[in-house]
């Protein structure tokens, strides 16, 4: 079955530091990774390092001290628009009502206003954001304003989604509905979707696999793949709490 | 100090509770009782109502109808002792962390030897002899949040409220919270209503679990909680209580 599984994206010895205090800090030590074509791969990391600074490598907004991305075998430099974002903190645009939030990527490519409507149009719905087009972001719930950015990254059309800590601000009920959200769409809209969380209980539902990341500086610890655990996942399943123990066990206690 | 309250005594007892913000109906009717030393959690759908239950219970809104009662008296927050813990740490940041566990106790004027003794037991309990001396910026969310809850637990309150405090923590951190916050429970006999949206813990938690209706909230049905402690998530009976109490509320 690995021989079929087409590599889009390539992390080779991936390593980042930064300079604090005059001391050098190693935030993300030589990680190696192979994303799948369309797969949901989660990154796990259960500290406080590491996991944003590796999106942010990905999608070119800053360089490694090491290594190198490629995607489709390309080395990737910058940023890149096969590659888009959907961040924690929202990056909404407040004065822009939802569709003009939706649309801003493709308008700011040029893309003629008939035609940009069209596609935001297409994920607005997709989303379940219909009828709010006119709406701006403090109108909408924090489930809401997540289903925004969602449909802006996809209306960029990328091939990769990051998706980093997209829930972290949300209820847990609300984060349930979210995380049902986000697979629903991926189901219907098939992409790589690379996300990150802390949440165990949240990897374990969402991920085709999941790469574990040690406490800092981040090293790949684990990665477990989950692909014989069926869709749509239960969270209480025997299973399912099986695997969510075993990494649980797997984790340092960060107090 | 040892657990030695009367559990069939009616510590608080909630009647008729009704709030209306303008047209807007937020709770309707809640009447139910909290014996002296229980450990009650409180579930509903988001947006249900659960803050303002809790504000009512704290009395930082009155309620449009109703009464709540401790020790068979109109609850007052100049005569009761009554202790909120929010879903982010509330410390003094100008404070080190004995001052903080300090700080509400100076306030009710306690003698000094008795503030000396119930801080000393707090730290021992949390295993906080290290931190004493530092401020909250020196230390995580998670530490700051356990000194917050045990200066609740050093006021020996006459009920204390939890408004999610362990929301956006991973399992593994939120089980250890948990068995603290259920050690501290049973060494003070402290009565404790504790709101959460995760149904996993208010099973963890709780004697009893109490489940609100959507908006106007009402109670939905009351679940008592006898498992063994400390108790297994895993294990059938607790799974089985968890997936009913999510039937009742699930929207998503």
């Amino acid at each position: 079955m690995d021989e079929k599984k087409k590599v889009i994206l390539k992390l080779e010895h991936i390593s980042q530091s930064y300079v604090v205090n005059s001391q050098v800090k190693d935030a993300v030590e030589d990680v190696s990774l192979e994303v799948y074509d369309n797969e949901f791969l989660v990154i796990l990391g259960p500290g406080h390092c590491g996991k944003t600074v590796l999106m942010n490598i990905i999608a070119g907004l800053e360089k490694p001290v090491g290594g190198a991305v490629y995607l489709d075998g390309e080395q990737v430099e910058g940023s890149d628009k096969r590659i888009g974002m959907v961040f924690q903190s929202l990056a909404l645009m407040p004065w822009k009502t939802v569709m003009a939030n939706v649309e801003f990527g493709p308008e700011v490519a040029g893309v003629p206003k008939e035609e940009r409507r069209k596609t935001a149009q297409k994920y607005i719905d997709l989303v379940g954001l219909k009828g709010f087009e006119k709406s701006y972001p403090h109108e909408l719930s924090g489930g809401m304003k997540q289903r925004v950015g969602i449909a802006r990254a996809y209306t960029n059309n990328p091939e990769i989604l990051l998706m980093d800590e997209p829930f972290g601000q949300l209820d847990a009920q609300t984060r349930y509905a979210m995380e049902e959200e986000v697979l629903r769409i991926w189901e219907k809209e098939k992409r790589t979707i690379i996300f990150v969380t802390n949440n165990i209980e949240e990897a374990v539902y969402l991920g085709d696999r999941i790469v574990l990341l040690s406490n800092c500086p981040a090293k790949v610890k684990e990665i477990y793949d989950l692909k014989n655990l069926a869709r749509p996942r239960n969270t209480t399943d025997p299973e399912f709490l099986r695997i969510r123990t075993e990494i649980s066990d797997n984790t340092d206690l960060a107090l | 100090m040892s657990n030695t309250v009367n559990k069939d005594e009616n510590k608080v007892r909630v009647e008729h509770l009704t709030k209306f913000f303008g047209d807007l109906h937020v709770l309707d009717d809640v009447s139910f009782n909290i014996k002296k030393g229980e450990f009650l959690c409180v579930v509903g759908p988001t947006g249900c109502g659960k803050t303002t239950f809790l504000n009512l219970l704290t009395r930082i809104y009155m309620p449009t109808k109703g009464e709540l009662y401790i020790d068979n008296e109109p609850a007052d927050p100049k005569k009761h002792n009554l202790a909120v813990v929010f879903q982010e740490p509330s410390s003094m940041p100008w404070l080190t962390v004995e001052q903080n566990l300090r700080f509400g106790m100076e306030i009710k004027h306690l003698p000094k030897h008795e503030i000396d003794k119930r801080v000393e037991n707090i730290i021992n309990l949390l295993g906080l002899q290290e931190f004493r001396n530092q401020y909250p910026h020196q230390l995580s969310i998670s530490t700051a949040q356990r000194i917050i809850i045990g200066r609740a637990f050093a006021m020996q309150p006459d009920l204390l409220l939890m408004d999610e405090p362990y929301g956006q923590m991973d399992i593994k951190l939120r089980f250890y919270l948990e068995d603290e916050v259920i050690r501290l429970w049973r060494e003070m006999g402290t009565t404790v209503v504790f709101i959460t949206h995760n149904i996993e813990e208010a099973v963890y938690l709780a004697e009893r679990v109490l489940i609100l209706t959507n908006k106007p909230a009402k109670i939905k049905e009351e679940v008592k909680i006898d498992l063994p402690r400390p108790r297994d998530v895993s294990s059938p009976e607790f799974i089985e209580i968890r997936n009913h109490i999510t039937d009742q509320i699930k929207w998503w």
